[in-house]
């Protein structure tokens, strides 16, 4: 019979499938393993409790842990703020020494898997909204330190809100296929060849700092894409545009006087930049309240990262007709020259210039439309107090009249960007 | 947007760009109603909103009341997507000279206007706002608001001239608990006493009516409020 052979081979095909399928899933399972220890219930810390406790405050600011782990106006560390990303929601959970909803059970080994192999005191993986791509190159030293501090804030008894995320991504399965693809535990190694200060900005911002969780371009399944760390990216609520780091004609900081980095991350405000959107709330909540020496340390190695400019998204900028150009022109005069002046100069220490501006230039016309629309002010920080504000011209303006003051900002007074259509504007939430 | 409100936005829009284009040459910059550019768009020059439209006049309410919004909008006890936004990194020193700075405003209020009611529902409104309805625990709005409705120090709020659609919302928003005062909450239990028809008949009345050039909040008083209210606590 014909059939015979035909279905032997199929067997067989069948059998070495399953084979593949099953020596697959084993080296999903062991990268999801690799380098973790069962939890430890911690040593006796060497260093006096209150020192430990202070410390661990100082790196939960370096950390932004509140920043997701706390909701406007909630108690501190009780959780529930949710990150919106393309496959659905992930809500930060209870950090208070709650038994029952916080993390009152867990030893100092649970958070420290936690922390760097991104999983559970439950066994379960976590989903990397956690940053722990970045935390897991955070020391143990620091790690105790932030288990201490987090021990001794009030415990509030706040069940935690489920995650919405979308099948598959709600399940355990493809968060191992994504942790094998995207994730391996580090170490932070110091390099011999940089300064003691580099080393340290490394170490801030690759690790607590989680500066590349937005600061990086993520590909179909929100992994850092190849090269693509610091190299900017859109947040994973598609709201705002995290500049690369990597580019000094985005956010890169290379060539900058090292005091100017300090104060943008310190008082929120530097000579020719000013913090907005996500960034502001980075600096209002966090880096404001790092030390100067571990300010002088960032500032290093963001200065010192190598430059990578972006591929240029147009052939040759596309020039607005004058016609068209012309609705841009009369609403700036109406809405914006007021405060940035009659030909984008701006107002030293209180309205940025738009001549030569970064964000006004930059690709995605997100962030300039977001501030057109939502206005903001600058972090209130000990540096800079009492700052200005811009008004929140969305209450005013339609679609078509933001995308045409935004083509004219950045195609006037030496801007060569892009024009920026109503449907752009649409897009942008 | 509901289209009503489109006219009265136009109206700011006009409003601002005349204001901002009057300040444009040479006034100093290094002042708080030039930090707080932000506000006029909606709010109006100096803080003086009109009763068109939705949004409040918050020039010389009392600063305890406007600290407190602010911060109830910080703290998401109050919402709107705008002032949610504009607060969010703003530290408790600045909110407090915020609140300040509209609290100084000593600015005239528009005049009187027609408030649109028929006479039962013009009755009813009064009867509300000078006797309340005391057999359903509503005390009048004159003994929290004073005597004049504009308003008492340290923190609460006058209420005249504010516009009839922000009136009717804020009513609505505490009845539905989308506004929260601190507990115990005095205006949500008011408010969920008052039937629709009496909120948007109060909101209509207070809306139009005016108060002399010169007209302050009253002084604080140590006498009891008819009704406990944590947004006035010290």
């Amino acid at each position: 019979m014909s059939g015979q052979p035909a279905r032997r081979v199929a067997a067989r095909v069948a059998i070495a499938l399953v084979a593949a399928l099953c020596a697959l899933a084993a080296l999903v399972a062991w990268l999801n393993v690799r380098d973790e220890a069962a939890p430890d219930a911690g040593a006796a810390p060497a260093t006096p409790a209150a020192t430990l406790v202070e410390r661990g405050a100082y790196l939960a600011r370096a950390g932004n842990c509140m920043g997701c782990h706390t909701v406007a106006g909630g108690a501190r560390f009780a959780g529930g703020r949710a990150i919106d990303t393309p496959f659905g929601a992930v809500v930060a959970p209870n950090l208070t020494p709650d038994v029952a909803t916080g993390i009152g059970a867990w030893s100092a080994g649970d958070f420290w898997r936690a922390l760097h192999n991104g999983r559970s005191r439950s066994g379960r993986l976590l989903y990397p909204a956690f940053p722990y791509p970045s935390f897991t190159n955070v020391t143990r030293a620091d790690s105790d330190a932030l288990y201490a501090y987090l021990r001794s804030v009030p415990a509030v008894a706040r069940p935690n809100d489920a995650n919405a995320l979308r099948f598959p991504f709600d399940t355990q399965v493809a968060l191992a296929v994504w942790r094998a693809l995207y994730f391996r535990p580090g170490a932070f190694a110091p390099d011999a060849a940089q300064s003691a200060a580099w080393n340290r900005g490394k170490y801030l911002v690759e690790g607590l700092g989680h500066c590349a969780a937005c600061h990086s371009g993520r590909n179909a399944l929100g992994g850092i894409a190849r090269n693509a760390e610091f190299a900017g990216g859109l947040m994973p609520d598609a709201s705002w545009y995290a500049p690369s780091l990597a580019a000094p004609a985005e956010a890169g900081v290379q060539g900058w006087p090292r005091e100017q980095v300090v104060r943008l991350l310190r008082d929120g405000v530097a000579e020719h930049a000013v913090v907005s959107g996500p960034m502001a709330e980075v600096v209002y909540a966090s880096t404001q309240y790092l030390d100067r020496a571990d300010l002088d340390a960032m500032a290093a190695y963001l200065g010192a990262l190598p430059r990578r400019e972006p591929e240029p998204e147009h052939e040759d900028a596309e020039r607005t007709s004058d016609g068209a150009l012309a609705r841009g022109d009369k609403l700036y005069a109406s809405y914006c020259a007021a405060c940035h002046g009659d030909h984008g100069q701006g107002v030293a220490g209180a309205y940025p210039a738009l001549a030569g501006n970064r964000l006004v230039a930059l690709a995605s016309p997100n962030n300039l439309v977001q501030l057109i629309r939502h206005g903001g002010f600058a972090p209130a920080t000990a540096g800079n107090p009492r700052p200005y504000g811009m008004p929140p011209y969305g209450q005013l303006l339609d679609d078509d009249a933001i995308a045409a003051v935004s083509t004219f900002v950045r195609q006037s007074w030496g801007n060569a960007a892009g024009p920026v259509t109503p449907l752009q504007v649409l897009q942008v939430r | 947007m509901k289209p009503a409100l489109l006219r009265p936005i136009a109206a700011f829009a006009l409003l601002l760009a005349s204001a901002v284009a009057a300040r444009a040459a040479g006034a100093a910059l290094d002042t708080m109603a030039q930090r707080l550019q932000a506000c006029a768009v909606c709010h109006g020059k100096e803080g003086r909103a009109t009763r068109d439209g939705f949004f409040p006049r918050i020039a010389g309410k009392p600063a305890g009341y406007l600290y407190r919004q602010l911060r109830n909008f910080q703290d998401g006890r109050r919402r709107n997507a705008a002032m949610d936004l504009l607060l969010q990194n703003l530290s408790d020193d600045y909110l407090h000279e915020i609140a300040g700075y509209f609290a100084s405003l000593d600015l005239p209020y528009p005049p009187a206007a027609k408030n649109g009611l028929d006479a039962a529902r013009q009755q009813l409104a009064q009867t509300l706002v000078r006797d309340g309805a005391p057999g359903r625990q509503i005390p009048p709005c004159a003994a929290c608001h004073g005597a004049a409705l504009a308003g008492r120090l340290p923190a609460i709020p006058g209420l005249l001239t504010l516009p009839a659609y922000y009136l009717s919302g804020q009513l609505g928003a505490w009845r539905t608990d989308a506004r929260h005062a601190a507990a115990p909450d005095c205006m949500a239990d008011i408010a969920k006493r008052l039937k629709p028809e009496e909120i948007s008949a109060i909101a209509q009345w207070l809306s139009a009516q005016t108060l002399p050039a010169g007209t302050h909040p009253e002084a604080a008083s140590t006498a009891p409020l008819p009704l406990r209210c944590g947004s006035v606590a010290p």
